[in-house]
């Protein structure tokens, strides 16, 4: 009964968002007693739909939970031996599961407009929840009619397991985070249609959308940097990021909400920028779009792609013409009907943002060129891949000028600046880049990207902290100190990406028990491999002493055997010192009684995700520093 | 701003979608294929999983018979599925040998009488060692073995019902 009634719940979800697109129809066109009825109507219809989403998600979730194994989806995805996390996330970790959740995260995030959103003029606000309730019916429709978790199967054998990769506690609770952010992009995209719609794209629009863009993008960056940890730790290849098209997929709406980020900043304090926003709201929801269409629909090959399925893919793919398509024309049709917004000179900090803007455009276009070249490539017979070699010569250079921008955008004035004056203001940072570049080549000899990298990342570090120069630290906005600590946060992260590309040590060796291998400061010593069971896995477990000075550590890197789905991975074991990380990963045997030991030494790489961490933190001091002030400014008007 | 200007984001996204779709419909081979293909059978033996049945070595193809040598498990539900295909070849004559992947010898005993019994032989890959070495990445597959002992075709992935008769036809054109 339990899957009947999520079935059921859907269904009725499907309905009352059809029922919310009329009324929004309505509400927009009629300004009679009947468009009266309709706006009023249609808060409460929105905040239904999404808790019906959010019931058929959460007795999806007990279905798993109970183990039903008369439910395909769960005979496919779960084991009744499986730890209670996994059949808990298990409920995502899937095809069917995840697309229902984000339809869930949709429906909740589009009740929340409804119930929390005062801002808005009215009829803008409705026109964003009928084209927040149109993103839904799509997403609703492709469940019904061709990812359906509900379906049930006749014969009940026990499950298949969920893939053991994903059988890690990071990684159950990844996708809920990505999809945060992609569904707050979903909104953002709806207030920008909603305001094309009704000609009232403006700073209070900005406003409104302001706080989802700053949501999304710290679920987006916790998400990215969660999963770069996640395939450093999981999959033993000692690598961080391997520019894989999924790890794109995420990449690229990052990069556009994060140039969104910035612009409506501009729309909403400057009144400027007005089309580059609309277009920047539309481009990162059609990146999130074409994310989920990229590891859906099978059309690329990744480690990734769990369905690969093009009639799904055919699906998905008329959403994305559906909506994108439909946006970008309604843009096109409307936004010359948009008045410009104020002016501002060349040198001022929305200059200063436009540049940011435009770069971070330029990585996003390398990034989606790479990305789909080889699906262009097929279409002409020949098969390809792009990989880092391409990705790190087209974007770094590119990345490494918009951090010099990051550096001195802050330090702009709005409006209009002094161009002379500038050169002195930037005098410490560009001095502190400049010694860490001298001190480098003098020291150590390392590639450009690395040195140029760490050179800036000095220097941005030191720019990130000198707006809060001759301010009382106390008073200071808390906006102003989200910027300081995510500009701080790009630097540390810059800083260990250079360090890690620059410094890690590697060494691949077969040692026999009793035997020691060196990578940098560590002495490593192999002392015997022995066999243990776990919860549902069995594993072959190295002990490796590591000693360097004074200290002697012990590691037990795996390798790991799952039995259903039968599955060997390499579970490595990582010992982190404050200088870095020792990263070690037990192989295979040769057959001599020797064993593959695959060793790293990898200075200062824990930076990459710390800095992560505080990109995300600073965006988190944003948000809450604007839910404040909105809400002491509410009060002071009651 | 020019007006047409407004237009181009909707071109280059239609471009786009010109691609990915016809990217999506291109049919594709998007079969893993075996290196080994057109190569000799590795060499390989392997004791018997069930006690009335003989294990399969290398050595038992390519005497002037082409046979088909099924790779699959007990606990995989593909395999279930393929199962009356590969009765409807064995009706028709095609002889089929296989290896069980990582499985114990009354699970496949509880395998072959539920879903019926198809092989000639059956070998015992408890560690999946002969699998890997025949560039297999899962079950169930299925190899193609000439009169000469050289593997001909892979078939990734259960047999479906549609493809029993072009079987057959290779199986005999292999001879």
């Amino acid at each position: 009964m339990i899957a009947e009634a999520g079935l059921a719940a859907l269904w009725f979800a499907a309905a009352l968002a059809g029922l919310q697109i009329l009324l929004a129809v309505l509400g927009v066109r009629r300004g009679d007693a009947i468009g009266d009825q309709a706006r009023d109507g249609i808060r409460a219809v929105a905040i239904v739909q999404g808790a019906l989403a959010l019931l058929a998600m959460a007795l999806l979730i007990a279905l798993f939970l109970r183990s039903d194994m008369s439910v395909r989806l769960v005979a496919e995805n779960s084991h009744s031996a499986k730890p209670w996390l996994y059949k808990f996330a298990g409920a995502w970790g899937n095809h069917e599961g995840s697309m229902l959740l984000w339809v869930t995260i949709l429906g909740v995030a589009g009740a929340a407009v409804a119930r929390f959103e005062r801002v808005l003029d009215g009829r803008t606000l409705v026109a964003t929840l009928g084209a927040q309730a149109g993103i839904a019916l799509g997403f609703y429709a492709f469940l019904l009619f061709s990812s359906n978790p509900f379906d049930r199967i006749p014969a009940a054998i026990d499950g298949m397991g969920l893939n053991p990769l994903l059988q890690d506690p990071g990684l159950a609770f990844h996708p809920p985070t990505l999809y945060a952010g992609y569904v707050g992009l979903s909104v953002a995209f709806s207030f920008a249609v909603g305001a094309l719609v009704t000609r009232d794209v403006g700073p209070a629009f900005a406003r409104a959308m302001r706080p989802w863009v700053l949501g999304a993008w710290v679920f987006l960056t916790l998400g990215i940097t969660a999963g770069s940890y996640w395939a450093y730790y999981e999959l033993g290849w000692g690598g961080w990021w391997f520019w894989d098209p999924v790890e794109n997929a995420s990449l690229m709406p990052w990069l556009a909400a994060t140039a969104l980020l910035h612009s409506v900043n501009v729309l909403a304090a400057r009144d400027g920028l007005r089309a580059w926003t609309v277009m920047l709201a539309v481009v990162a929801f059609s990146m999130s779009m074409l994310g989920t269409f990229l590891v859906r629909s099978g059309i690329l090959t990744s480690v990734h792609a769990f369905a690969v399925d093009p009639k799904r893919g055919a699906f998905i793919l008329a959403l994305l013409a559906l909506y994108i398509g439909g946006a970008l024309a309604l843009f096109a049709g409307r936004i010359g009907t948009v008045k410009a917004g104020t002016v501002f000179a060349p040198v001022s900090r929305e200059g200063g943002l436009v540049v940011n803007n435009l770069l971070l455009s330029v990585i996003l276009g390398v990034v989606l060129i790479g990305t789909l070249y080889p699906i262009v490539a097929a279409a002409f017979g020949v098969q390809l891949s792009v990989g880092p070699p391409f990705f790190n010569k087209a974007a770094g250079p590119i990345a490494l000028a918009m951090v010099v921008v990051m550096a001195v955008g802050p330090l702009l004035r709005w409006r209009r600046d002094d161009g002379r004056a500038l050169p002195r203001r930037m005098a410490v940072p560009a001095g502190v880049a400049a010694a860490v570049l001298v001190a480098l080549l003098v020291l150590a000899p390392i590639g450009v990207l690395p040195l140029l990298g760490l050179a800036l990342a000095a220097g941005l570090a030191v720019a990130s902290v000198m707006p809060l120069g001759g301010r009382n630290l106390r008073r200071t906005p808390l906006p102003i100190w989200g910027m300081v600590v995510a500009h701080l946060g790009l630097a540390v992260s810059l800083a260990g990406m250079a360090c890690d590309s620059a410094f890690t040590a590697e060494r691949l060796a077969a040692v026999r028990p009793g035997e020691t291998v060196t990578v940098g400061p560590w002495r490593v010593t192999l002392d015997g491999i022995a066999p243990v069971v776990g919860e549902n896995w069995s594993a072959l477990q190295a002990r490796l002493t590591a000693r360097t000075g004074n200290s002697v550590r012990v590691l037990r890197p795996q390798s790991r055997f799952f039995a259903t789905p039968p599955t060997v991975t390499s579970e490595s074991a990582i010992l982190t010192r404050w200088n870095g990380q020792l990263y070690t990963v037990l192989g295979q045997p040769d057959g001599s009684g020797r064993w593959q030991v695959r060793l790293w030494w990898k200075p200062f790489v824990t930076l990459i995700w710390a800095g992560g961490g505080m990109i995300a933190l600073g965006g988190l001091l944003a948000l809450v520093g604007r839910w404040w002030r909105t809400r002491r400014q509410r009060r002071a008007w009651n | 701003m020019r007006r047409w200007l407004l237009w181009v984001p909707f071109g280059a996204f239609a471009l786009l979608f010109a691609v990915v779709a016809s990217g999506l419909f291109r049919p594709a081979d998007r079969t893993v294929r075996s290196t080994l293909v057109d190569k000799p059978l590795p060499a390989f033996k392997l004791g018997a999983v069930v006690p009335n049945k003989p294990g399969l070595a290398s050595g038992d193809f390519g005497h002037g018979q082409a046979r088909l040598l099924n790779v699959f498990a007990s606990w995989c539900v593909p395999c279930m599925a393929e199962a009356p295909q590969l009765m409807r070849l064995k009706a028709m004559g095609v002889p089929i040998d296989a290896i069980a992947i990582r499985d114990t010898g009354p699970a496949v005993q509880g395998f072959l009488k539920r879903f019926g019994d198809p092989y000639a032989r059956i070998g015992n890959d408890r560690v999946s060692r002969v699998q890997l070495s025949l560039g297999s990445s899962g079950v169930p597959e299925t190899f193609l073995i000439d009169g000469r002992g050289r593997i001909v075709r892979q078939y990734v992935g259960d047999i479906q019902p549609d493809q029993v008769a072009g079987i057959a036809a290779a199986v005999k054109a292999a001879q």
